[in-house]
């Protein structure tokens, strides 16, 4: 349809713009990183001296082992409580309301951050008044914060993945003798399995990224990575935060790849075997056609 | 086949107890009366068929007997258990699902080993049943597979045999065949037949398909609209329907709406405007005198001729206005003087053996039949 030589170039154009804006920040960041001048603006030539004046640097070090522990924390909880409430949204039946609960659960994805993490804020400082918990802000704070948000998340992934899923299955689970319980465990959840997982991943990269909400509930002495960048640059552009942020990015991009190429694997596998069954099937209907396959004792 | 079915009606009549009872069984879906005051008794072994047509109740009803829908009132009896109220894991029912339902993530062995493994048999009789289970539908050399690297007709075979695993009192079968396409439908019915008579299990399978129904099962129960409407064998229910809607939903008919004006022991004639004439029945009816009525004819029985028959009633003459011709036989469409159109199939030999030219359109002809075949319907 649309093969007209111009505008095809037109929309080839304007895709290629669109590839720029997204990688040319990233491409500068990452030669910018590799740069021997400490001023970010002027090359001086290749060093990696930034990389390992980084990994000198303690401040930084501890803020990417805080939010990696966060990140792992929040992802964990949110797992269990996001399934859980994504598959009552999906599986009871409808109520009074029902449709009010299943928008509240999604209302931290579409709050300001700003509201989420001063009600956050707020809510643990009169607990901190009344009940003397949380002592302080720091770790516990924070994990409560992000579970909170990534928990949204993961319902919704999972909620949408589990009314795809033909009910029937688990009727016919429950006709052959299992209860409720041995339904969700043995059948429910191996065929929500994956979206569990991107549930999960999503979750770690919110973690990660997340400075607001982090800000309104760290304390002193608990700085996450984000809230390090953001402080440093904030002093002036710094060489150090473009080699994190090219590790970053290095890490990052492996697990993206590497997760697609599993996903992509495991499909291909599953094409192949399915080709596979039809042709056998096309000659084992070719013998046996017409005979029924159990004959008359 | 005819003498089979008034074998079985007489079994069932001479058993005493059916061995699965449903009394007055109803289901609303808010104000939508899905299931309306259904009773219906099943004999052991029998293979009896729900027929009606799409949203008619019949996956409700089929429902309700596994335990997954409560009934809104009514009772369910099965082999002198009052299962009305037990929960699906706890009925001596399987189900086969309309999707076949089976469970993706496992394999064919898998799928089939579920009931037991829940039933908490030993590892030893699990085997042993799987692989009896797996010969009967002859899918040995698929255990290992998955659902999905099977084809439609082996998915069809391997909930078959998930659903007899645990050798249930009652086999429930929602449209068997209703995801196959229409060549692999008739070749499995007989195969699918064969396997549940070898097995002796007793059946209510659901169907809107009305040829898969009268192939498989022994008796056939037609629904409408959450009533069940009639029961019977399948010539019972073709030859003597109880009302319009059997007689037009399975086979074809043609309908003649009319008034009783003679009712006599031996005799009853029918005013009919559509057809301009009377028609004659040589038994009697019960009912008053008046009283509105339909009379079916099938058009197998409708006589097609050049020449006006004999007799002066159960005929009109009419024109040709439409020919289907297939074959051995050709259904005539001839068009009569109130505008009605009657059909009548007729035997492409007729012609050959009277010696004559077969009419062609627009052609003027006559319409009869005998006067014991007419079914007279009073709903
Ligand atoms: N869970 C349900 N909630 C509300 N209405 C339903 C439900 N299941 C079925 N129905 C309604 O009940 C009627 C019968 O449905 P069903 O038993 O599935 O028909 P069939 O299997 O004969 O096609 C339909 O009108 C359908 O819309
Ligand atoms: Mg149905």
């Amino acid at each position: 349809m649309y093969n007209d030589g111009r505008l095809s170039w037109f929309l080839k154009g304007v895709l290629a713009l669109g590839y720029l804006f997204l990688y040319v920040p990233i491409l500068s960041l990452i030669v910018y990183s590799f740069n021997a001048s400490k001023l970010v603006t002027v090359w001086g030539g290749f060093s990696t001296r930034w990389y390992s004046s980084l990994f000198q640097n303690d401040q930084i070090i501890s803020a990417v082992l805080l939010s990696a522990k966060i990140a792992l924390a929040s992802a964990c909880a949110a797992v269990v409580l996001g399934t859980v409430a994504g598959f009552v949204l999906a599986r009871f039946k409808r109520f009074r309301g029902s449709t009010l609960f299943a928008g509240m659960m999604t209302a931290p994805m579409v709050m300001p951050e700003v509201i989420t993490g001063l009600s956050m804020l707020l809510l643990f400082i009169s607990m901190q008044q009344f009940f003397g918990v949380p002592s302080e802000r720091g770790f516990f704070t924070i994990w409560v914060g992000h579970t909170t948000l990534c928990m949204a998340y993961v319902s919704v992934v999972v909620r949408s993945r589990l009314l795809e899923i033909d009910q029937s299955l688990e009727d016919a689970a429950m006709d052959l003798g299992a209860r409720p319980m041995k339904i969700f465990f043995k059948i429910t959840l191996p065929l929500v399995s994956q979206a569990i997982a991107s549930g999960f991943l999503l979750s770690i990269t919110l973690s990660l990224d997340d400075l607001v909400t982090t800000a309104f509930l760290s304390g002193p002495g608990s700085t996450t990575l984000p809230q390090v960048i953001f402080s440093k640059v904030r002093l002036g552009l710094n060489p150090e935060i473009n080699a994190l942020a090219t590790i970053t990015v290095l890490v990052v991009g492996t697990i993206v790849i590497v997760a697609n190429y599993l996903m992509m694997n495991a499909q291909r596998k599953r094409d192949k075997a399915i080709a596979a069954a039809m042709r056998a099937n096309d000659a084992d209907s070719q013998n046996s056609a017409g005979k029924p396959a159990v004959s008359l004792a | 086949m005819m003498e089979a079915a008034v074998k079985s009606a007489q079994a069932a009549k001479t058993t005493e107890r059916p061995y699965l009872q449903i009394a007055g069984l109803v289901k609303k879906f808010g104000d939508n009366l899905a299931v309306d005051h259904v009773d219906l008794n099943i004999q052991q072994h029998e293979i009896f068929a729900l027929l009606g047509s799409s949203g008619c109740g019949k996956s409700t009803l089929l429902r309700m007997l596994a335990g997954m829908e409560r009934p809104t009132s009514g009772k369910v009896i099965l082999d002198g258990q009052d299962v009305t109220m037990l929960a699906p894991y706890d009925r001596p029912m399987n189900m086969m699902f309309q999707s076949y339902a089976l469970f993706p993530h496992m394999s064919v062995e898998e799928n089939i080993a579920f009931g037991l493994v829940q039933d908490k048999l030993p590892k030893g009789e699990i085997n042993a049943r799987v692989m009896e289970m797996l010969d009967l539908v002859q899918l040995r050399k698929y255990a290992k597979r998955k659902p999905y690297q099977l084809s439609g007709g082996q998915q069809q075979r391997v909930a078959l045999a998930r659903s007899l695993a645990k050798r249930p009192k009652m086999l429930l079968l929602d449209e068997p065949l209703g995801a196959l396409d229409k060549k692999l439908r008739q070749q499995t019915q007989l195969e699918l037949v064969n396997t549940l008579e070898k097995v002796g299990v007793t059946c209510i399978m659901v169907t809107h398909d009305q040829e898969e129904a009268m192939t498989m099962a022994t008796r056939i129960g037609i629904m409408s609209e959450g009533q069940l409407l009639q029961v019977g064998t399948p010539s019972e229910i073709y030859e003597y329907p109880n009302c319009r809607f059997t007689a037009e939903f399975i086979g074809e008919t043609n309908l003649f709406p009319g008034q009783v004006v003679v009712d006599e022991p031996d005799r009853v004639e029918i005013e009919s405007s559509q057809l301009g004439n009377r028609i004659l029945i040589d038994h009697g009816i019960t009912g008053p005198k008046g009283m509105e009525v339909w009379t079916s004819i099938r058009p197998e029985d409708v006589r097609l001729d050049r020449r006006p028959p004999a007799a002066g009633h159960n005929a009109a003459q009419g024109k040709v206005e439409d020919i289907a011709y297939l074959g051995s036989f050709s259904i005539y469409h001839v068009k009569l003087a109130s505008g009605k159109v009657v059909k009548s199939t007729v035997p492409s030999s007729r012609w050959y053996e009277a010696n004559e030219e077969p009419p062609t359109w627009g052609d003027p002809v006559f319409v009869s039949w005998r006067s014991d075949l007419p079914v007279v319907l009073t709903r």
